[in-house]
C-alpha cells in the first residue's frame, strides 16, 4: 500500500510544476530554454512555412485541426499499407490486409492506440519506431493544442482586450501549438524517460531479433527468439502522451517493454504525469489558480475512489483459485515482479486517463477491477487523455454550471460570460453521442454473436464487447484481449467509434469556447454562482456521475455486476 | 443542432475555401513530414543510438551465454519442464516471446476454473504438497506467458522435488534459492521474486562442479 501512496505523490509533486512550465510554454513567458528550444522551432516553421505570428479564429483553428488529421491519416495508411517494399524490415514482415491498416492509422492519428495486430509480428521496424512514434508524438500534441484554444476561449481569447462584444476572437495559432507542445514537452519527457527505460533493460536496437538455444532440452521447447529493436524510445511516448500502444502483444506485462518493478514505477507515474500538469496548465491559462485546485479536488476525490476499489478488487482471490491453492490475490494475467497492487494501479490509471496501455491481463481482473476500469473510461476526464482529458472535464463543467444557474434561478454563467440556448444544444449532443454510440454498437454485436469472436461466455462475453466499444470511444486503446478483433466488423465498426469518439468531443467545446468567447462579459455579482467552492466541486462530481450512472448503469449490470453475482452464488452454492 | 449552429458551420467553411483550401493541404502535408523526420528519425535515432552507447548489455535484449553460448534473456521466462529444474508459472503462450499474452480468461469462465484445477493436481502429486499449499501464482497464467519470475514460495515449494533429483541435499538447493530471492526494488517497489532461469542455471553451474569433483 505505501508503494501505491508513494507513486500517487511524486506523480502529483512532478505534475505540479511541470503545468506552470507547460502554462508558459503556451502563453509564450520568455524562458531560461528560450536560448535552446526557439532556434529549433524557427527552423520548424521555416520548412512547414508557417506564420507564427498569424492568429486563427476558433473555425480556422478547428478547420487546421482536422484537415492536418485527414492528411496524417493518408500518410499513415500509405505506410503502413506498404511497409513490406519500405526499408527497416529486418524481420521480413510482410503487408497489412487493408482494414486492419485502416483502423491502425485512424487508432494511432487520434491518440486512440488501439490494436487489433500483434505489435512486434505484424509491423515492421519503419512502422513502429518511424511512423507509429511519430504519431503518438504529434496525436497528444493535437489534443493538446485544442484544449489550449478552448481555454483561451473561455477568457475572451488573446485579443479580449481589443476585440469589441461579437468580434471574432483570437485563441492562437494551432501549428505554433502543435510545434511548441511536441518540441518543448513531449519531446524533452520522452528522452529522459526512455533512457531510464533502457537502464532498466528495455531494448533499444536497430538490429533484428535474437536467437537462443533454451536450458532445458528435455522440454518441449528447444530455441526462443528475442524480439527487439528501437523499443525504449517507443515506450517512453506511448506512456507520457496517454498513447498506449505498446511495442508488443501484451504490451508492458512484456518483460522487455517493463522489465522491472522500477521501470514499472516510473511508466505508471509518466501515465498521469501530463495529464495532472495539464490541470494546473489550465489554472495559468485562464489566471484562476482556484479554479485548478477544484478540478483537481474533484478529479483526485474520483481517481483516489476508483483507484482504491480496483486495488481492493485484485488484493481478493480470483474465484476460479479457491480450493485449489493457497490463499492470495488474483494473479491471472499478472507478473510477480508487479504483483495485484501494482497492476491494479496501473489498471486504473490507464483508463482514467485514455492511456490504454497494460501491465497486466483486463480480461482476468475480477468483476469489480472490470468495473472500475470501465468506469474510467466512461468518465474520460478522470485526468483524461492529454487535453482531451481536460476538454472533457470542461464539458462536465458547462453542464453543472448550467443546472447550478438553474438551481439558483440565476442565468448561467461561467467566468462572466453566460451559456445559452446554442450553447446548451451543443452540449447536450455531447451527453447523448457516447450512451448512443457504445450502448448501440454493443447491442448490434452481441445479436450476432458469431461476429463477436468472444473467448469467455455469459456476462463476461458481453463485458468484453462493451469494453472495446467504450475503449475506442474513450480513445483509450486498452481491450480484453481475449476478443478475436482482427476482423473486418471489429475492425470497421471500431474505426467508426473512434472517429465520432475524437472529433465530435474536440471540435464541438471549441466551437462553444469560440462561441462564448465573443459574449458580453457581465461583472461578478454577489448572488452568482462561484466555481471556486466545495459545494461547486461536490455538485460537479455529482454531474459526472449521475450522468454516467443513468446511461450506462443497466449495460454494468448484466456485465461485471452480473459476473460479480454469479461468482458469489456458486460460493455460497459450495 | 438549430438552425443557427448549421449557419455557422457553413460560413466556417467559406471562410475556410477562401483561405485557399489547396494551401491548408500542402500546409498539412509539410507538417506531416517535418514531424515524421523529428519525431521518427531524429528522436527515435537519437535515443537508440545513446542508449546502445550507455546500455550495451540491456539494449539487445540482456541475453545471457553461458559456456559460451546464448541461452536466454534475463527478462524472458522459458519453458521447463524436466523434474531436475524449477518451473516457471503456467504459459498461455507456451513462454513464445514472438507472442506473449495472457489467457485472457474470466474469473466466471469455468475453462479456467478446470485448468486451474488440472495444474493444482499435478503439482500435488509431482511434489507432495496440498492443494492449500501451493502459492497462486504458480497455478496462474502470467500476463506477459513470459514472466521469468516466480515467487519466493513457489521456489521453495519445489526444492525438494529437484534436490531429490539431483542427488544434493535439500539445504544446498535451499541455499541457493535464498541467493537467488530479489527482494522489492529499493525495499518499497514491487514483488520479492526468484528469476526461473538464473536460478537453474546457477543449479547446473552446482551440478557440473559436483560432477567434476567426484570424478
Amino acid at each position: 500500500m505505501f508503494e501505491i501512496v508513494l507513486i500517487c505523490l511524486i506523480a502529483v509533486a512532478l505534475a505540479i510544476p511541470l503545468g506552470s512550465y507547460m502554462t508558459g510554454v503556451f502563453s509564450g513567458q520568455k524562458h531560461i530554454t528560450d536560448g535552446f528550444f526557439s532556434p529549433i522551432e524557427s527552423v520548424l516553421y521555416r520548412l512547414m512555412r508557417v506564420n507564427p505570428n498569424e492568429s486563427m479564429t476558433w473555425r480556422t483553428y478547428g478547420m487546421a485541426f482536422l484537415m492536418s488529421n485527414l492528411i496524417l491519416g493518408v500518410v499513415a495508411f500509405l505506410l503502413l499499407k506498404f511497409q513490406q517494399v519500405l526499408p527497416f524490415n529486418p524481420d521480413h514482415i510482410g503487408p497489412l490486409s487493408w482494414d486492419v491498416a485502416f483502423h491502425t492509422a485512424i487508432s494511432f492519428i487520434t491518440n486512440t492506440n488501439q490494436q487489433h495486430y500483434a505489435g512486434q509480428a505484424q509491423l515492421s521496424y519503419l512502422s513502429q519506431g518511424f511512423l507509429i512514434v511519430t504519431l503518438q508524438f504529434v496525436s497528444p500534441a493535437m489534443g493538446l493544442a485544442i484544449c489550449v484554444a478552448v481555454l483561451r476561449g473561455m477568457i475572451g481569447g488573446k485579443n479580449n482586450k481589443t476585440a469589441k462584444e461579437g468580434e471574432e476572437r483570437d485563441l492562437g495559432n494551432y501549428y505554433v501549438d502543435v510545434v511548441r507542445g511536441v518540441v518543448r514537452v513531449f519531446l524533452p519527457l520522452s528522452l529522459i524517460v526512455a533512457l531510464l527505460l533502457a537502464w532498466q533493460g528495455v531494448p533499444s536496437t536497430f538490429f533484428g531479433a535474437q536467437h537462443v538455444q533454451t536450458l532445458d532440452t528435455q522440454s518441449s521447447m528447444s530455441s526462443q527468439t528475442i524480439p527487439v529493436g528501437p523499443v525504449s524510445a517507443m515506450v517512453a511516448i506511448k506512456q507520457l502522451g496517454t498513447n498506449g500502444g505498446g511495442w508488443y502483444g501484451s504490451n508492458s506485462a512484456d518483460p522487455l517493454e517493463n522489465p522491472t518493478p522500477l521501470s514499472d514505477v516510473i511508466e505508471t507515474i509518466a501515465i498521469v504525469l501530463i495529464p495532472i500538469a495539464v490541470v494546473f496548465m489550465a489554472g495559468g491559462l485562464i489566471r484562476r489558480k482556484k479554479f485548478a485546485w477544484m478540478s483537481f479536488a474533484a478529479m483526485a476525490i474520483l481517481s483516489v475512489s476508483f483507484t482504491a476499489a480496483t486495488i481492493y478488487s485484485e488484493n481478493q482471490a480470483n474465484a476460479a483459485f479457491v480450493g485449489a491453492s493457497a490463499m492470495g490475490p488474483n494473479m491471472e494475467g499478472k507478473e510477480v515482479r508487479f504483483g495485484s497492487e501494482l497492476s491494479a494501479l496501473w489498471g486504473a490509471l490507464t483508463t482514467q486517463t485514455s492511456n490504454g496501455s497494460v501491465n497486466a491481463s483486463m480480461d482476468s481482473f475480477n468483476p469489480l477491477g472490470g468495473l472500475m476500469a470501465r468506469s474510467g473510461m466512461l468518465v474520460n476526464a478522470i485526468w483524461g487523455g492529454v487535453g482531451c482529458g481536460f476538454v472533457n472535464f470542461i464539458v462536465y463543467v458547462w453542464l453543472a454550471v448550467f443546472l447550478s444557474g438553474l438551481m439558483i434561478g440565476r442565468t448561467p454563467e461561467i467566468f462572466g460570460r453566460k451559456i445559452e440556448t446554442k450553447e446548451v444544444t451543443l452540449l447536450s449532443s455531447l451527453i447523448v453521442l457516447p450512451a448512443l454510440c457504445i450502448l448501440g454498437f454493443t447491442a448490434i454485436a452481441v445479436s450476432f454473436p458469431s461476429i463477436t469472436g468472444n473467448s469467455n461466455p455469459g456476462f463476461h462475453g458481453i463485458s468484453q464487447v462493451f469494453y472495446e466499444y467504450a475503449s475506442a470511444f474513450a480513445n483509450n486503446g486498452s481491450g480484453m484481449a481475449g476478443l478475436k478483433n482482427d476482423t473486418t466488423w471489429w475492425n470497421l465498426s471500431a474505426t467508426f467509434m473512434i472517429l465520432l469518439g475524437r472529433y465530435l468531443p474536440l471540435v464541438i467545446p471549441l466551437m462553444i469556447a469560440g462561441l462564448m468567447a465573443k459574449k458580453r462579459v457581465t461583472p461578478a455579482s454577489s448572488g452568482g454562482l462561484t466555481l471556486e467552492t466545495p459545494t461547486f466541486c461536490v455538485t460537479l462530481i455529482a454531474v459526472i456521475l449521475v450522468l454516467n450512472v443513468l446511461s450506462f448503469l443497466p449495460a454494468a449490470v448484466i456485465g461485471p455486476i452480473g459476473e460479480a453475482l454469479q461468482l458469489s452464488a456458486v460460493h455460497v452454492g459450495n | 443542432m438549430n438552425a443557427q449552429v448549421t449557419d455557422d458551420l457553413h460560413e466556417g467553411a467559406i471562410q475556410w475555401h477562401q483561405g485557399g483550401l489547396s494551401k491548408q493541404i500542402a500546409l498539412a502535408v509539410r507538417m506531416s513530414l517535418v514531424m515524421l523526420v523529428l519525431c521518427g528519425i531524429i528522436y527515435t535515432g537519437s535515443v537508440t543510438m545513446v542508449a546502445q552507447t550507455l546500455f550495451p548489455f540491456q539494449s539487445t535484449g540482456s541475453v545471457i551465454n553461458h559456456n559460451g553460448k546464448p541461452v536466454g534473456s534475463k527478462l524472458i521466462g522459458q519453458l521447463f519442464q524436466s523434474a531436475d529444474y524449477f518451473h516457471g508459472r503456467p504459459s498461455a503462450v507456451g513462454y513464445d516471446p514472438k507472442s506473449t499474452g495472457g489467457s485472457n480468461l474470466a474469473p466466471s469462465n469455468p475453462k479456467l476454473r478446470a485448468e486451474v484445477e488440472q495444474r493444482s493436481l499435478a503439482i500435488q502429486t509431482s511434489d507432495h504438497v496440498t492443494a492449500s499449499q501451493i502459492p497462486v501464482d504458480l497455478l496462474a497464467a502470467s500476463g506477459s506467458g513470459v514472466d521469468p519470475d516466480i515467487s519466493p514460495a513457489a521456489a521453495l515449494l519445489q526444492v525438494d522435488r529437484v534436490a531429490a533429483q539431483r542427488h544434493l541435499s535439500v539445504n544446498t538447493v535451499k541455499k541457493l534459492v535464498d541467493q537467488h530471492i530479489e527482494h522489492p526494488q529499493w525495499a518499497i517497489f514491487g514483488q520479492a521474486r526468484v528469476n526461473v532461469l538464473m536460478l537453474n542455471l546457477a543449479l547446473d553451474t552446482l551440478s557440473d562442479t559436483n560432477n567434476t569433483q567426484s570424478k
